[in-house]
């Protein structure tokens, strides 16, 4: 079993590849792997409970471990204490911390 | 340690660049002695069509004396050992078939990515 | 002692074109503030990150002059970074791709900034415990 960080930057609603790479990460979940989606930047957008953040629910209902970025967040008027379900606000550090620990990480 | 290169963006600046520049520097880090492989997938699957013609542009008196060719350099990777991937799915999306492609090309389903990944050490998603 | 964690990363963007250029500099400055080493591998329009040409200007939309603007310049951002990674007993060692300095006339980089080729970034890579490329895109 081997430990990923995938690192969404981009938003549903302006790129069908997102939901690829949300499909990817339940894929390799599903492969026994253990996965973080970290979004960031308008890769937080489908947090705020809308049209799009059923997709973010299923990939954590997937046991994909599913955050987004709170300054990406805050950025944009998203409160933390209200996400989409299945998503948890983090600090950028998590990122730096799972790079450091060897984690294979992609950025999307 | 082996390195998986993927490329999805596709036509980005390759006029101006006369190359795609991930296809490019996946040829100079196998040539600086990397374990490197390639994966087209999305658009860049585009990459693998034989028959592209970009030749021709000029602007005023100026004119592209060498335009990319880049399902030639895709096809060159193979016989210098980078394994190079295409995912099928992806092909079918966008209404290419197989016969249309390179030769060498190991072609792997949409579902089949996770497994690959696992193959390598480091997976840069260029 | 624990050995000083390294990390790669390969930057692609030019400056003031997208919030990637932000996140990867919030993602250094992380790594700099616990002292870790960090290579940056600056490809294609990345080169013109730590460019000392950069200047600030007033904002007249917001009736600021230079000073009040206080416009953002990333290659001031880059050489501090610089500093709080060796504050903090690191370093940072950039690379900027030389052909692509070269196509975009983007010679000259603040003190600490090198020329390099893709060989340095695979070389950068082999060596860190991690790398993360954060590619441009259309």
């Amino acid at each position: 079993m081997a430990k990923y960080l995938l690192i969404e930057s981009r938003d549903p609603f302006d790129s069908n590849d997102v939901a690829t790479y949300y499909d990817l990460a339940t894929d390799l979940v599903a492969q026994g792997n253990e996965v973080t989606l970290f979004l960031v930047q308008n890769g937080v957008l489908p947090a705020r409970p809308g049209k799009r953040s059923d997709e973010l629910a299923r990939v954590a209902g997937a046991g994909v471990e599913v955050l987004a970025d709170e300054f990406s967040l805050r950025e944009r008027g998203i409160a933390a204490t209200r996400l989409a379900e299945g998503v948890s606000a983090a600090p950028l550090e998590v990122v730096v911390d799972q790079l450091a620990d060897g984690r294979k990480a992609m950025w999307h | 340690m082996k390195a998986l290169n993927i490329v999805e963006t596709a036509y980005r600046a390759t006029i101006e660049e006369q190359d795609d520049t991930i296809v490019w520097i996946t040829h100079a880090m196998k040539g600086a002695g990397a374990d490197v492989s390639l994966l087209l997938r999305g658009n860049a699957v585009n990459y693998a069509v034989k028959g592209q013609d970009a030749s021709g542009l000029a602007f005023g008196e100026a004119r592209q004396t060498r335009p990319p060719e880049l399902a030639e350099d895709v096809a060159k990777l193979v016989p210098k050992g980078v394994d190079v991937y295409i995912v099928d799915d992806d092909l079918a999306d966008r209404g290419i078939e197989r016969g249309e492609l390179i030769d060498g090309l190991e072609h792997v389903g949409r579902g089949e990515i996770a497994a690959l990944l696992g193959k390598f050490d480091q997976v840069w998603h260029w | 002692m624990a050995d000083r964690k390294k990390l790669t990363f390969a930057l692609m963007d030019a400056p003031y074109e997208n919030a990637r250029s932000t996140t990867a500099l919030r993602l250094i400055a992380i790594a700099a503030a616990r002292g870790y080493d960090v290579n940056v591998f600056a490809y294609e329009g990345a080169v013109g990150l730590p460019s000392p040409r950069q200047k600030p200007h007033a904002n007249a939309v917001h009736g600021r002059d230079v000073d009040e603007e206080d416009h953002p310049l990333p290659h001031r951002w880059i050489a501090a970074l610089m500093a709080e990674t060796e504050r903090n007993g690191g370093k940072l060692d950039w690379v900027n791709c030389g052909l692509c300095v070269d196509e975009r006339g983007a010679d000259e980089a603040i003190d600490g900034v090198r020329r390099g080729t893709p060989g340095d970034f695979w070389k950068f890579a082999e060596g860190s415990d991690n790398t993360l490329v954060i590619a441009t895109r259309s």
